[in-house]
């Protein structure tokens, strides 16, 4: 190839804006063909939000893009992909009630006449997975797919797309190390036959194996960019957080011997087995694993959001089974992983929001807005949210910031005994400790 | 720590299991239960006459199966039927003069009631896709005016198409062909033609798409609000269609024509195994459903264990039970 070409696709002084919050600062990417160029940066740094500019999902709110040297605007992801720019989406982007073939094929079926052709479709998605040692029958329904499997299919969709710019948002969140390896092996091909890639992950090593530039972004600005080359782990994760490694976490607290917290013999129904732990006051514990792993469900079955069996105590007393509410009497606070879907109502506002787990201690029949607003004071300056506007709603707030939102609302529940208890127990149950390549595989997994 | 457990790997393909079964099981069981009830069950006579009152709902429940399947409903068709029914009959008495009575004329209220089925399904469409109202609330309002509609245009009583018109109409209900009478025939290809547009179209499968994930369908490239608006033009299409074979049979409309029907519809596709939130329909499974629905008034009528008043308590169980039976166990997350 000549020293002349100019990159496939590319975004020059991007600027993206959500409402009056600035996720992008003038970031520039270029995606030459035959290249993997990885964006890397912490959670909520404007990697997701760059990928969906370059694909098409969104529009930037300044800059411009550019195709083959030639500036273009895409009016939806559509035209993008009509161009060949594919992404491979980190949420999955699957119909579940649809059949692997159905969904590979979904929007350009192979027809006979007027009709399906549905055995050539089989086969070509047969033929597809295969390539990605992925062995699942394309009559399966993706419902009935596991978590890894699903991202196959994603793959395979995109493959099959050929594709001249793929996209693809942490790939390998889900897989196994084996699974990685064959997937990184397709990437290898995809390169040589000329695809330009953008690929994020949190794991560094793949970084460092598969890319050949690196990007790193921070807080919507671009840190740099440069060779992969010569790039090392260590470097990487220093150029994403702008500090020193050695002092990314406050020194740890030591933990008391008090148990507050045992799980004994829990299991979820087909998802969790047997699970067993103690937590002590003071203490943080970790749970590492895949998605779909059942870390979540464990959770969830030990706050009671789920059927599960076996037997929790909390300070030493049994908990009710199945109930949400024994839970949240004991002290046991939940914070979801999934904020969107499950941690806060969007639609309502900050205060609605905050109060709504401990809304029997402002008032039982006539809720206290005064104590309210207070309380929301309180944790506004205690957590460092920042907000602009007390009366938003929740679902105005960033990716970013609704974390941070999301941390005072147990609090307000603490009874006082065990106010540190329920913070611990919650810190438990967000796992999403994805920073570098540190969390093991998850252990062999049991067959049902 | 804790011993985790992955969903299943090799996932076994689709079963034959229950949720198919289940409906074609309920089925053999009414027709042993009839034909043991009354030995005039199985008689031609008997036969033709359920076969040939479902084909009225059948063949607006197949329409309802794409609308379902796609993720929307329809309530409006029964009042719909009555105000084409309406449309048809004054057209056709309007027209006597003009075309006489002859074939002309029937052909002529055909084409009124195909026109009227479509345009009435076009504005569902229209306001569900484009304007972006809830299916629930487009199709709800439709249904007071159309009912509205044709108690007005009948003011209140009966709109009957003329005398010599209904006597040269009247064989598209009760002739046919081999013994076999027009609306039973008319309802099968309907059925099987529904059956090879969702199994084997692209149409077919991007309603499922659409059903299952609005996202994903958008996504994929398909036109979700074309999508979506077909679905209702060939349901408002497949309701004129009723409407031509339901005329002839009592030559009048009024204000109670077509009562519950959009209920007897909806609640055959649900029987047939169609997921009333979207994402999967069987169209030869709301035939099913239909039939099951009939034969149970049927049976009802010519056995006298249980009254025929408590036909729709028990069709409202049934309805029930059958979406229990086909419950898919919990969603994976």
């Amino acid at each position: 190839m000549g020293e002349l070409v100019s990159p496939v696709l590319e975004g020059r002084g991007i600027i993206r804006r959500f409402g009056p919050i600035q996720v992008l600062h003038g970031v520039d990417f270029a995606l030459n063909a035959g290249e993997v160029h990885a964006l890397i940066g912490e959670n909520g740094a404007g990697k997701s939000t760059m990928m969906k500019i370059l694909g098409g999902y969104l529009a930037p709110s300044e800059g411009e893009l550019l195709l083959d040297g030639t500036p273009v605007r895409f009016a939806d992801q559509r035209q993008a992909e009509a161009a060949g720019i594919l992404m491979i989406h980190q949420e999955f982007n699957l119909a579940l009630q649809l059949s692997v073939e159905e969904n590979i094929f979904l929007g350009r079926e192979l027809r006979r006449g007027p009709f399906l052709d549905k055995a050539a479709m089989q086969d070509a998605a047969r033929d597809l997975l295969a390539r990605l040692d992925c062995h699942v029958d394309p009559r399966t329904r993706i419902r009935d797919l596991s978590v890894p499997n699903r991202q196959m299919v994603e793959i395979a969709r995109a493959l099959g797309r050929q594709a001249r710019v793929l996209i693809m948002d942490e790939p390998t969140a889900v897989l196994t190390n084996r699974e990685t390896d064959t997937l990184l092996t397709q990437i290898d091909r995809l390169r040589e036959s000329g695809t330009a890639i953008l690929y994020t992950s949190h794991k560094l090593d793949e970084i460092r194996r598969i890319a050949d530039r690196v990007t790193v972004l921070r807080d919507g600005t671009q840190v740099l960019s440069r060779e992969a080359e010569g790039f090392s782990e260590d470097q990487m994760a220093e150029a994403m957080v702008g500090r020193e490694l050695s002092d990314l976490f406050p020194a740890k607290a030591i933990p008391q011997d008090e148990v507050v917290l045992e799980v004994e013999g829990l299991s979820v129904p087909g998802r969790v087995r047997d699970a067993s732990f103690t937590l002590r006051r003071g203490e943080v514990l970790g749970f590492a694993g895949l998605v779909g792993a059942g870390r979540t469900e464990l959770m969830e079955g030990i706050v009671g959001l789920r059927a599960a069996t076996g037997q929790v105590r909390v300070m030493g007393k049994p908990l009710k089974p199945g109930s949400v509410l024994a839970a949240r009497e004991a002290g046991l606070v939940y914070l979801t992983e999934d904020r969107k879907e499950k941690g806060l109502l969007l639609g309502k506002d900050l205060t609605q929001n905050l109060t709504l787990l401990a809304l029997d201690r402002f008032g039982r029949l006539r809720i206290d807005k005064a104590g309210e607003d207070r309380a929301l004071s309180t944790a506004i300056k205690e957590f460092d949210i920042r907000v602009n506007d007390r009366a938003m709603l929740a679902g105005s707030l960033s990716g970013a910031t609704s974390k941070s939102y999301c941390w005072p609302r147990p609090c307000w529940r603490s009874p006082r005994s065990s106010s540190s208890t329920s913070r611990r127990a919650a810190s438990t149950s967000a796992p999403n400790n994805r920073f570098t390549s540190s969390s093991p595989p998850s252990p062999p997994l049991a067959r049902a | 720590m804790s011993d985790t457990i992955q969903t299943k790997a090799p996932a076994p393909r689709r079963r034959l299991n229950l949720h198919v079964l289940g409906p074609v099981l309920a089925l053999i069981a009414l027709i042993a239960l009839g034909a043991s009830l009354n030995s005039n069950f199985l008689s031609y006579g008997n036969v033709t006459n359920v076969l040939a009152r479902s084909s009225f709902i059948g063949i607006i429940a197949v329409g309802m199966t794409f609308v379902i399947t796609a993720g929307g409903i329809d309530l409006s068709v029964g009042s719909m039927a009555a105000f084409v029914a309406g449309v048809m009959i004054m057209s056709m008495n309007a027209l006597v003069p003009v075309l006489g009575i002859g074939v002309a004329l029937v052909l002529a209220g055909m084409g009124v009631a195909l026109i009227a089925g479509l345009a009435a399904g076009l504005l569902n469409g229209v306001l569900i896709a484009k304007v972006r109202i809830e299916a629930f609330i487009v199709t709800l309002g439709a249904m007071g005016v159309y009912r509205s509609l044709v108690t007005w245009l009948a003011d209140g009583g009966t709109l009957s198409l003329n005398f010599d018109a209904r006597s040269f109409y009247r064989p598209v209900y009760y002739d046919g062909i081999l013994g076999v009478t027009w609306p039973i025939i008319v309802f099968a290809v309907v059925a099987i033609l529904g059956e090879l547009v969702m199994r084997h179209t692209p149409f077919g499968r991007h309603c499922a798409a659409l059903g299952a994930n609005e996202q994903v369908a958008r996504y994929s490239a398909i036109k979700v609000d074309r999508l979506r608006m077909a679905t209702y033009v060939v349901l408002g299409v497949l309701v004129g269609l009723a409407t031509i074979m339901y005329v002839p049979r009592l030559g009048s409309a009024s204000g109670s024509t077509g009562v519950l029907w959009e209920l007897e519809a909806i609640a055959a596709v649900i029987i047939g195994g169609t997921v009333l939130k979207g994402g999967y329909g069987r169209v030869w499974g709301t035939v099913v459903g239909v039939l099951i629905l009939s034969l149970i008034d049927n049976i009802l009528n010519l056995a006298s264990i249980v009254s025929p008043y408590l036909n729709g308590a028990i069709q409202g169980v049934i309805v029930v039970l059958a979406v229990v039976l086909q419950r898919e166990g919990k969603s994976t997350d």
